[in-house]
């Protein structure tokens, strides 16, 4: 089957998946095992904060594939990660049952409260799990495909493919806004009580959240990396740096980008579903722009074109993000701007590239 | 009875349906030693005949250098052979039968046909040898290219190629630090990776040292033989160093032919290019 040998050659990637497998042992022995007096007690807020970044990390991973690789720049891959958030939202919802607020075994509560008489056939199936998992795969990857073909057939690249897609990213937030969609309108979806029969709120379901989360990251990391070291990803880069040479060269351009721009809204939309039980509740706010835009500069402070990289600047990020908006709130907005311009200007390669930089400068002083 | 006879008819599984069967285009037939005809071609642009009547033949395995003043019709021709211009009357033949006026750019350059253009395109992040792995003829959709991995078969062609190049000992090294000539002949390289019958060689000495340039020689001679080539060049001193046959075009048709020493005899040739 799939050789292994490719991760030989990527020394950060081994040290990343072994921090991961190292932080999968600690953080459940951290909050499930250690008393809580104790100083290295984890709360369940931390480790649902931590399984949270994670989902972030595997969204930043999706865009560094299409973005650092392919250089097609996303400004629309929350609306993937949406989309996958909703679909697992939408099993949440019938998992309720007849707990809601109106008590309808049916209906969620934001139907009976609409006056709504029977589902939409479009909720038929996710009571099941096996269905919804499928189409958290399913639904993202079908719209980047239909998408996709559009675009890249006729050639949109650039600065222009940026903008529909973050066109497109618009048109579905404001879509999901409306009542009459049939997904909750303005509030979304939330007030969830079960995963496949488990309580969201045990402190074990939230456990298994995290290391369902950790376990997709490290998958996600290793067919991302097997992909970009395979002579498909040398073909990719070749796409990246000389779209049209390669085209004379022989490859179908159109295809490539197609493949990887699918598999990458797949991913980016697991990630969604993993973040959505951990986070209690999914609206349309997911898809607005600024989402994502704020993404792309997780993985241009990260250092793009890594794939850890995005992984770093998406943890990094959210880790400030959370300090700031606590500590500081009214902060926060020019800190990430100031981070987004500092490595702009003095790290083009993000915070990975500090390491290259040091052995530059060491090489020509030596 | 007749609906289910429709059906026995679809579910026969001796027969494959005409429409699924992959038209194969005819192998390269160098039974008369000549790779390429070129007969009674002509192209205008908005009146002014760029080629007028041209003929031309390629034997198998030659070094042709084609030389001519600018406007005399050589980009052109270059453009018709591998199909990105259509000219308005004449013929063009690879062999015996394989018709290039047929066929569009992607399949001219499947059935053997390389071309390099004046300024060098390669890869310039990726390392020597991946620029060859890439640009060899393979299998280029999507999901062979993942599971593709370098064959010891593959891996000797393109040893051989950076033999033939002279960059084996910068097989690793990455493109963007090769010097010009370097590049140029990598280039080449990647043209030789799609194992082509007929090479079409744009100005390659152009910018090039005199060691590059004497290197290069020694390399387009190199191919010749194996591959049939044909050189446009400017620069005289080159051409008079690889050349065993020269064709002067002039105003879109061939005005001489022969050796260097007959073209630098003829006073038509001194006339038109080579006084000046």
């Amino acid at each position: 089957m799939i050789r292994m040998s490719f991760l030989k050659n990527d020394k950060p990637g081994r040290w990343f998946l072994g921090i991961l497998l190292v932080v999968s042992v600690i953080v459940p022995v951290a909050n499930l095992l250690v008393p809580q007096s104790s100083v290295f007690h984890l709360s369940t807020y931390t480790v649902t904060l931590l399984g949270k970044y994670l989902s972030y990390a595997l969204l930043a991973l999706s865009v560094d594939l299409v973005w650092g690789y392919l250089g097609i720049l996303s400004l629309g891959h929350g609306a993937f990660f949406a989309l996958g958030g909703y679909v697992m939202g939408m099993y949440l919802m019938r998992q309720i049952g007849d707990r809601g607020v109106y008590g309808d075994p049916v209906l969620p509560d934001f139907m009976v409260f609409l006056d709504w008489s029977e589902l939409p056939w479009f909720w038929y199936g996710f009571d099941q799990f096996w269905f919804a998992a499928l189409m958290i795969i399913l639904v993202p990857g079908v719209l980047a495909f239909v998408f996709g073909y559009l675009a890249f057939r006729s050639r949109v690249t650039g600065v222009y493919l940026s903008i529909i897609t973050q066109a497109m990213t618009y048109a579905l937030m404001l879509a999901f806004f409306r009542n009459e969609m049939g997904f909750g309108g303005n509030n979304g979806l939330t007030d969830f009580k079960d995963i496949l029969g488990f309580s969201l709120r045990e402190d074990s379901t939230r456990i298994v959240l995290f290391l369902a989360s950790v376990m997709a990251l490290a998958i996600g990391y290793v067919l991302s990396r097997y992909i970009v070291s395979s002579r498909l990803g040398l073909a990719c880069v070749a796409i990246r740096d000389a779209e049209s040479r390669s085209r004379f060269i022989g490859y179908r351009v159109e295809h490539i980008k197609l493949g990887i721009f699918v598999f990458s809204a797949a991913l980016a939309g697991i990630a969604g579903a993993l973040y959505v039980p951990q986070v209690g509740i999914i609206n349309p706010g997911e898809f607005s722009p600024l989402n994502s835009i704020e993404l792309v500069i997780w993985v241009a402070i990260g250092g793009r074109g890594t794939l850890y990289g995005a992984v770093i600047g998406a943890l990094l990020v959210n880790y400030s993000k959370t300090y700031f908006t606590a500590a500081l709130p009214d902060v926060w907005l020019y800190a990430l701007g100031a981070m987004f311009v500092l490595v702009t200007l003095y790290l083009p390669k993000g915070i990975v590239g500090l390491k290259n930089l040091r052995a530059a400068k060491e090489g020509a002083s030596a | 009875m007749k609906p289910l006879g429709v059906l026995k008819e679809f579910s026969r599984r001796d027969r494959v349906f005409e429409f699924l069967i992959k038209p194969e285009p005819p192998e390269l037939d160098l039974t008369h030693n000549i790779i390429l005809y070129l007969e009674g071609l002509n192209k205008s642009f908005d009146g002014f005949k760029a080629i007028n009547e041209l003929n031309l033949y390629i034997e198998a395995g030659e070094l042709r250098c084609i030389i001519g003043p600018n406007g005399a019709g050589k980009s052109t021709m270059m453009d018709i052979i591998t199909g990105k211009t259509r000219p308005d009357s004449g013929q063009a033949w690879f062999g015996q039968r394989l018709n290039l006026l047929e066929m569009d750019e992607p399949e001219i350059a499947e059935v053997g046909i390389g071309r390099k253009f004046q300024k060098p395109t390669v890869f310039e992040m990726m390392s020597v040898l991946q620029n060859l792995e890439l640009a060899m003829a393979q299998d280029k959709r999507l999901w062979p290219l993942l599971r593709a991995h370098l064959s010891g078969e593959q891996r000797d062609l393109i040893d051989e190629v950076l033999e033939i190049i002279g960059l084996t000992d910068l097989a690793s090294e990455p493109a963007a630090k090769l010097s010009h000539g370097q590049k140029q002949w990598l280039e080449i390289g990647m043209l030789l990776m799609q194992k082509p019958a007929l090479l079409l060689v744009d100005e390659p000495v152009a910018g090039m040292t005199h060691q590059e340039m004497e290197r290069t020689a020694e390399l387009l001679t190199t191919l010749a033989g194996k591959h049939s080539v044909i050189v446009v060049e400017h620069d005289m001193d080159f051409v008079r160093s690889i050349a065993r046959t020269v064709t002067v075009l002039h105003q879109g048709s061939v005005l001489a032919e022969g050796s260097m020493a007959q073209m630098q005899d003829d006073p038509r040739v001194i006339e038109v290019y080579l006084g000046e």
